[in-house]
């Protein structure tokens, strides 16, 4: 097969399974946030409301898109594309199986951080571009959150590299096959908390949703979206949840190794395996958002910058030390 | 930006000069009337530099419905309607001023039964009036669970309240020396006259005791969270002289530590029959406020199964005449409302109506601390703030 013909059918089923991935954790958001707040939640839509976020998906698409008339039209437009394009680009390195990824970079996890701090630069011109007070404090919370946040991820994340001896996400996981544990239980348990609160502050969830709060800002940098645009964001956060769960399971929980079956099979059960261990993660976030009221804005600066990325710091020397050491 | 330069007019950018200090300007945020937050139709206008608010001045009166006029031209039963939909969440307690205010200009003696059912709605209205907070603070903040197990609990108060007055929010169930009767029960001066629906008693107390497990339940799951208590502790603090100066009443006032409640020192109702106890706050910040609500729901519901156990039987009417006519005289009610202290002052010329009347609504006084309480203020305390302090704008603008 040649480059661009492969190249097609990979860009193709990223762009299919990246909103079928939303859709399904709009369903477990729904449906979680329901059973915690004992509502039945969405019952109507198809069998038992199990098509309601198709539905709502679908919803935008007929309403009209409200442009205002003084914001800074081009960029305002193109802001969403910046986030999704960032969301959707990081597909690239998730391994369903040894095979099975779009391609299995060298430095995959430095394009990871790499990657994942260009969503800053959709949100910050969504706040700055709309002519909206409430949008541009949202964009300006959120600049500020992305980048205190972005350390501690890429922090936490070290103490996994040292450890597997490769930044290739495939190779993480045949590390810790080969280890026997998953790193979450071999050594790198604080980095997994850390990077668990990073990538929560990273998606905006409450209790770190300051940029969209609604209460406060009504809805933060997307305050003058409307239509299809509002979809993109609202979709990318959700992509944004599946990936950023896929990627912690495949850095901590082993990625699509699961023990006892045939490694032979892998190509089969391996994907199964890693949505499993993605929506057990997201259901932990879930859960977390429906528990927790948000933070103030300094409050999360100070937890940033005073408690998780001194300790983050102190795991990598460990890490190294213990490295040395064995 | 639709402007066009004029190539001509362009600046040269040799001469576009760079200060070194950068100077900043405060910004102006108009908070409102349409906001999530704002309980309503209130404006802020905030001047905010970054996320701290420098001055803050609350504009009133998108809500204004001229409850005062209006109560001139019409007779003195026909006032509770408007009463009830002054504070909303609790409109049962806005009636029990103003009919008491008239039975004193009046000089009625109300029978004790319908006192004892006057005492225990009100305290329902208070216990749905302090669910409703219970909710909505901690939805201010971010948490969005609580409102769903608030709303839950307070359905069951509510049912109690539609199933003796008929109505969940405005009950207009009054009347001048007493109360309504069931529908279809006769002359109201009878002795034992059917007043409260059957199984009352038990729905009560099985109510009360679902009211006091929420009450514990609520300590845990909004107290006890550290987030909700760093954003509540030392935030938003009210000194006990500035909320005496101000007027403040209620649960604000006695989160501030001063110990007065108009349900000990008034007698608008037979409350010093009863045992209960006035939570008080040691600072006067955000989690006091809600601590003090939140404690006093669970007084409320003790008073209400303490009145069941003894509640006197007889006539819920007073002898009243056909057509009622308050005599000459001006008279000053106040009731201990969940809101604060609510009282009318009902000025009468011998009429059908009141010649004037002056409602003084707790809200109205309490949210005129805004101004100090947010200045130095971060925005999203604005929120934590405006949320403690628990305003009703039907209650403010009136």
């Amino acid at each position: 097969m040649s480059f661009s013909s492969e190249l097609l059918i990979k860009v193709l089923v990223v762009l299919a399974t990246a909103p079928v991935m939303a859709l399904g954790l709009t369903l477990l958001e729904v449906k979680g946030s329901a059973w915690m707040q004992r509502r039945p939640g969405p019952l109507h839509v198809g069998l038992r409301g199990f098509i309601f976020p198709l539905a709502t998906a679908a919803k935008y698409f007929q309403k009209e898109t409200i442009i205002p008339k003084d914001v800074d039209e081009p960029v305002f437009k193109w802001a969403p594309a910046w986030v999704i394009a960032a969301v959707v680009g990081l597909f690239t390195i998730i391994p369903l199986s040894p095979t099975l990824v779009v391609r299995d970079l060298e430095l995959g996890v430095f394009f990871l951080l790499a990657i994942s701090s260009i969503s800053t630069i959709g949100v910050l011109t969504a706040g700055w571009s709309s002519a909206n007070k409430f949008s541009l404090m949202g964009g300006l919370r959120a600049a500020g959150q992305l980048i205190a946040y972005e350390l501690p991820l890429i922090l936490s994340v070290v103490g996994v590299v040292i450890q597997a001896e490769t930044m290739s996400t495939v190779g993480i996981v045949e590390k810790q096959i080969e280890f026997g544990f998953p790193f979450v239980i071999a050594g790198q348990g604080i980095a997994f908390i850390i990077f668990m609160i990073a990538a929560t502050a990273e998606m905006m969830r409450t209790p770190f949703d300051m940029p969209i709060g609604e209460s406060e800002l009504t809805m933060g940098f997307m305050t003058e979206y409307s239509g299809i645009r509002f979809l993109i964001f609202y979709i990318s956060e959700y992509i944004n949840l599946f990936v950023m769960c896929a990627i912690a399971s495949t850095l901590f929980l082993g990625g699509y190794h699961i023990p006892l079956l045939p490694t032979e099979w892998v190509n089969f059960y391996g994907p199964l395996v890693l949505i499993g261990k993605t929506f057990i993660l997201a259901f932990l976030l879930i859960a977390v958002r429906w528990s927790f009221p948000r933070f103030r804005e300094d409050q999360l600066q100070t937890l940033a910058w005073k408690v998780l990325i001194p300790v983050s710091l102190l795991n990598i020397m460990v890490t190294a030390i213990m490295k040395v050491v064995f | 930006m639709s402007q066009t330069m004029d190539p001509n007019n362009m600046p040269i950018l040799s001469e576009a000069s760079v200060s070194v200090e950068i100077e900043t300007e405060d910004m102006t945020l108009n908070i409102g009337p349409q906001h999530p937050s704002t309980h309503g139709v209130l404006r802020l206008v905030a001047k905010v530099n970054g996320e701290k608010i420098s001055s803050v001045e609350p504009v009133l009166g998108y809500m204004h419905r001229g409850y005062e006029k209006l109560a001139e031209v019409r007779t003195y039963p026909q006032v509770t309607t408007l009463v009830n939909r002054i504070d909303w969440v609790s409109g049962f307690a806005n009636e029990i001023p103003f009919i008491a205010g008239a039975e004193k200009l009046m000089e009625i003696e109300v029978p004790e039964r319908a006192q004892y059912i006057r005492l225990i709605l009100t305290e329902m209205a208070r216990i749905s009036s302090h669910f409703v907070f219970n909710g909505a603070f901690p939805l201010e903040i971010g948490a969005l669970t609580p409102i769903f197990l608030a709303m839950e609990d307070r359905e069951r108060v509510l049912d109690l309240l539609e199933s003796v007055t008929g109505g969940r929010f405005h009950p207009n169930f009054n009347r001048i020396g007493g109360v309504k009767p069931v529908a279809g029960a006769g002359p109201t001066t009878k002795k034992d006259i059917q007043d409260l629906p059957a199984g009352f008693y038990h729905d009560t107390k099985v109510a009360m005791e679902k009211v006091l497990k929420a009450v514990d339940t609520f300590e845990d799951l909004i107290g006890g969270n550290e987030v909700f208590q760093a954003r509540t502790k030392k935030v938003g603090v009210l000194t006990k002289e500035v909320a005496e100066e101000y007027g403040v009443s209620g649960p604000i006032l006695r989160a501030s530590g001063v110990e007065f409640d108009l349900r000990k020192q008034s007698d608008y109702l037979p409350y010093d029959k009863f045992d209960f106890e006035i939570p008080i706050g040691e600072n006067g910040d955000c989690f006091d406020r809600w601590s003090v609500r939140t404690s006093e729901m669970r007084e409320s519901a003790k008073i209400i199964l303490q009145a069941i156990e003894d509640m006197p039987s007889g006539p819920i009417q007073a002898k009243v005449p056909k057509v009622i006519k308050v005599p000459k005289g001006q008279t000053y009610v106040r009731a201990e409302n969940p809101k604060g202290e609510m009282g009318y002052y009902i000025i009468s010329e011998g009429g059908l109506g009141p010649y004037r009347l002056k409602i003084r609504t707790a809200s109205f006084s309490n949210i005129s601390i805004l101004p100090i309480m947010l200045e130095g203020a971060l925005l999203p305390d604005l929120i934590a703030i405006m949320g403690s302090l628990d305003f009703v704008l039907g209650d403010v603008d009136r």
